[in-house]
Formats: structure tokens, sequence, C-alpha cells
């Protein structure tokens, strides 16, 4: 116990402590400056956009993955389903590098992208690709377990009573898939937020453009700005926390459910 | 009457093979586009230009000094996880104390902590400019920029692994046998090596398992502190970031290939873990950041 509580301070909880103290030292308005330059509000509108519109992509398909996954079987079923985990086993770095060359106007990928006019690399699409591939276990792992209790003779009973296939979909599925859902997106957007690897190599890092928050971080920190990047640090860990509470609070009210 | 709700029955819990062919294109269409292609990627270019090419490329001093900068960093973040982990697991779950729910969040915390975050806290600590910066000047320690300040960012990003792994376990087992063992005579050590530790052992190994695949892929809090010193302060992931930017794509690929196979063995290992003891992927209950 004595143990637990002097490591969690020592490696945790001291060091967080000092972005707050140093980013409290540049004083009120030296902190609203730093934590709301016009360069800085740009990184976080691309930050928190960007992972928005990832977490959605990956609510729509990590939801048909995880059916697939639950309600059918298929050949090279366990290789998918072992794939699906390939964001956290798989450093960012290195998928950063794969997803750019993919994706380049030169790229496999990208090249096909490019013939129809779709830029898929080097501005803000690139990043919501690489926060998609980042973001993809979180939904689909939260959502299969759900999945797999919704028990069927549920389903059995509506359809004995009557109803149709959509309206099983609709009325009994959906709902009682909504809380578990709600976190999958939660925790994507919250991984989104604060990536920095796995986007770098993609997103073109053009200032006002395509530069997320993490990234100003560091490259305020390369011009001796301890200050301003602890500030945004602290704007960053704030909304992780805001996101923290809001997940808590999802399930709690999922519990009240079930 | 009983055979149309029997097909009723059945229609209403299968889909329609039309939409079951639907579904599945689509769901293997997107699979292949953000995760197999990309992995795939990694192999092509790093065999461009043949295998030799690749073998040169990951056997020069630097990129094996990064191997062994990488393989040293993970020797000494796992095992120091995994005590942590089964210290907290077992204060947590076999005792009773007020503000447990706050330290369980407290344990999680790294995991909502953005990795470019938690590099930066140990340069405001340690940093020349930081709170024990001159301290250390003084006594000629170095951390940032040096390989302890890369083994303590990789501590705080994989800190959380094990043991939120081993709490819900622990949780579920209860004490009563550590109780039964300890009202037949033995102490505390002889019951945690005899009665929790095998208890426990798969649950360790997952924990262990994907605490080792994020402490050896760690980008972000590793760039922070490390200084990106050639053949002295460059992990695997970084020396893969330099190459790239250098425009050595065969070389960056090859040593990315490396890491691909680490993670291509993580996940083997994870299946077949979740197959030999399915209630330890059974306890896992998702949380930020926490990889089920």
């Amino acid at each position: 116990m004595g143990v637990t509580l002097t490591i969690l301070s020592v490696i945790v909880l001291i060091p967080l402590s000092a972005v707050a103290i140093k980013s409290a030292g540049l004083g009120f308005d030296g902190f609203l400056a730093a934590a709301f330059s016009e360069r800085a509000l740009r990184a976080y509108q691309l930050s928190f956009g960007a992972s928005l519109v990832a977490a959605v992509v990956n609510g729509l398909f990590g939801a048909l993955t995880a059916w697939a996954l639950v309600r059918y079987e298929f050949p090279g079923k366990a290789v998918i389903n072992a794939v699906v985990d390939l964001p956290f086993a798989l450093p960012t770095a290195v998928a950063g590098i794969a997803l750019a060359s993919l994706y380049a106007p030169t790229g496999w990928v990208g090249a096909k992208l490019a013939m129809v006019g779709i830029k898929a690399a080097y501005n803000p699409v690139g990043v919501v690709i690489a926060l998609t591939f980042i973001g993809l276990p979180f939904v689909v792992r939260t959502l299969e377990p759900v999945l797999r209790d919704l028990a069927a003779d549920v389903e059995e009973a509506a359809a004995s009573l009557g109803a149709g296939r959509l309206s099983i979909i609709g009325r009994v599925i959906l709902p009682a898939l909504a809380p578990a859902w709600l976190t999958g997106f939660a925790m994507a957007f919250a991984r989104g937020v604060g990536e920095y690897g796995s986007v770098i190599f993609i997103a073109g890092n053009m200032p006002f453009k395509s530069e997320i928050a993490p990234l100003l971080i560091i490259i305020q920190l390369e011009q001796y700005q301890y200050g301003a990047a602890a500030t945004i640090a602290v704007v960053m860990l704030g909304v992780s926390f805001l996101m923290l509470l809001v997940i808590n609070a999802i399930q709690a009210w999922a519990r009240r459910f079930v | 009457m009983t055979a149309p709700v029997t097909r009723n029955a059945r229609r209403a819990t299968e889909d329609p093979l039309w939409i079951r062919v639907l579904v599945l294109g689509v769901v293997l269409v997107f699979l292949a586009a953000v995760l197999i292609l990309p992995l795939g990627a990694v192999f092509a270019e790093a065999l461009r230009k043949g295998a030799g090419a690749a073998l040169a490329a990951v056997s020069t001093p630097d990129a094996l000094a990064a191997v062994k900068l990488t393989l040293l960093t993970a020797a000494i973040a796992v095992p120091f996880n995994a005590l942590f982990g089964l210290c907290a697991s077992w204060a947590v779950a076999k005792h009773d104390f007020p503000g447990k729910a706050l330290l369980i969040t407290l344990i999680d915390l790294p995991f909502s902590v953005s990795p470019v975050v938690a590099g930066l806290i140990y340069v405001l600590v340690f940093g020349a400019q930081g709170w024990f910066g001159e301290t250390l000047l003084d006594h000629d320690v170095k951390i940032i920029f040096a390989v302890p300040g890369i083994v303590l960012a990789t501590v705080f990003v994989t800190f959380p692994f094990v043991a939120r792994e081993l709490i819900p376990l622990m949780q579920e087992q209860g004490s009563d046998e550590e109780q039964a063992a300890v009202s037949m005579g033995a102490g505390g050590l002889t019951t945690f090596w005899r009665v929790t530790t095998p208890n426990i052992r798969w649950g360790l190994l997952y924990g262990v398992l994907l605490c080792n695949a994020r402490a050896m892929g760690e980008f972000g809090a590793v760039s922070v502190v490390s200084g990106h010193i050639r053949g002295l302060t460059n992990t695997m992931p970084l020396h893969v970031e330099i190459l790239y930017n250098e425009y050595d794509f065969v070389g960056a690929f090859a040593v990315a290939a490396l890491l691909c196979l680490l993670a291509i063995v993580t996940l083997v290992l994870k299946s077949i873990l979740e197959i030999v003891q399915p209630q330890v992927h059974a306890a896992n209950h998702v949380r930020p950041g926490a990889p089920h």
C-alpha cells in the first residue's frame, strides 16, 4: 500500500503537477496568451475536429466489424479478430510511416485517390486517416462483449410478436448497444486528441493548417518556450480529464439499465 | 402454428445472405484499407531493394545501438511495472480503505495523458531548466537527453498495463483463499507466492505482454526526452523517424519491419493466451487507452 502510493506519486503525480506549476508561472494573462494564441487555437481545432471525425468513422465501421465478428462465421475470422488489435501492438511511428507511404500521392492507395481528385495525405484528411487507425479497436472491443451478451431470445421474442428485422434493429439492438457505443466512441476520441506518433508523418505539419496540438507542444519545447509548452499541455490535460469524467458518467448511466 | 414462428425466429436472429455478404465485404475493405495494407506496405517498402539492402540497414551500428537501447528500456520498464502492478492490485483488491476508487483512477491516469505531455513533465522536472536541473548538473547526473529519461518516460506510458489487468482479476477472486491460508498458519509472503500468484499468472502474463509491446514501441514520450543522439539515445522507433526524415526509406522500413514482427508476435501470443485462458480476456473492462 505504502509502496504503491510512493511509486504512484514519484512517477505520475509529482511530475504531472509540474506542468500546472510551470504554466502558472506565466501569470494569468501570460497563460491566456499562450493557451489561446491563434496558432494554438488552430491546433486544438484540428486535433479535436479530426479526432471527432475519426471517432464517427470508427463508430460506424467499428460497429459493423463487431457485428460481423460476433454474429457471422467466415473463414479467416480468427485472423481478422487478431488484426483488429494491431493498433494496440504496432508502434505508432511504424503506423505513421506505413500510412504515409500508402496514402501519399505516390502510394498504392493515394495514387488511386488522387485520380478522383482526393488528396489523402499531408493535410487534415491524413490526420483523420491516422486517427481512424489508432481508434478502431476501442470501438470494436467495447461493443463486442455487449453484442455477445445480447441474448438472441430477446430478438426472437420481438420477432414472434411480429416485429420486422428493421424494427428489431432499431428498437431492440440499437438501444442496448447505445451506452457501449458511446463509451467506445469517447475512448477513440480521447485517444485521438493526444496521439502524436502516427499522425506527424502523414499530417504535413503546416502551422495553422495541419499542425496538431501535441506537435505544437514539441515545437514550443524545441524553442525553449517551456511555459507555453506546459500551458498547452494543461489545456489538453483538462480536456482528457473531462473526457474521463464523461466516459465514467456514460458507464455509470449504462449500469443503471443492466 | 409452430412452424411459421420458428421460421420467423430464425430469420429474426440471422441476417439474410445478401446482408451478411454486404456487411462482411464492407468490413473487410475497411480493415484492409486501415490495418492490413499498411502492414503489408512496411514489408514491401523494406524489401524494395531486396532482402540484402534491408538486412544491411538493420545491421548498421546505429541500428544495432537502437535495438539494444530498446531492449534495455523494456528490460527495466516492464519488470518495474509488473512489480508495481502486483503491489497495486494486491493493495486495491485484498484490502479496504477510503479513496480506493480514486486510487484506481489515478493508476489509470497515464492512459489518458498524451504521450507528448508524458515526456514534457519529465523535462520540466529533470531538464536543465527544471526543478532538479541544477542539482543534477552539479552532480553530473544526466536524466533528460539520456537513457534514464527514456526509461522514466517509458515507465510512465506503460504504467497501468499490468495493474489494470490484475485488479479486476484479483477482485473477482476475493480474499477467501488467502484468509484460509493465513488461518492455517501461512505467513504473508508464503500466502502471496503459494496462493495469490498461481491464481493470477495468466493475467500477469497478459499484462506483461501488452506492457512490453508498448514499451518497445513508444514514440511520442520518448521522442521528447531523448534528444535524438544517434547510437546513444535513439530507440528503434526514433531511429525509424530519423531514417525516414533523411529519405532513407529502405532503412526506415527495414527497422519498422522488425517492429512489425514484434507486433505480430505480440498478437499471436495474445490470441493464444485468450484461447488458453478465456476468463483473463473476460475480466477486462475496457477503459481509456487500455488495450483489451
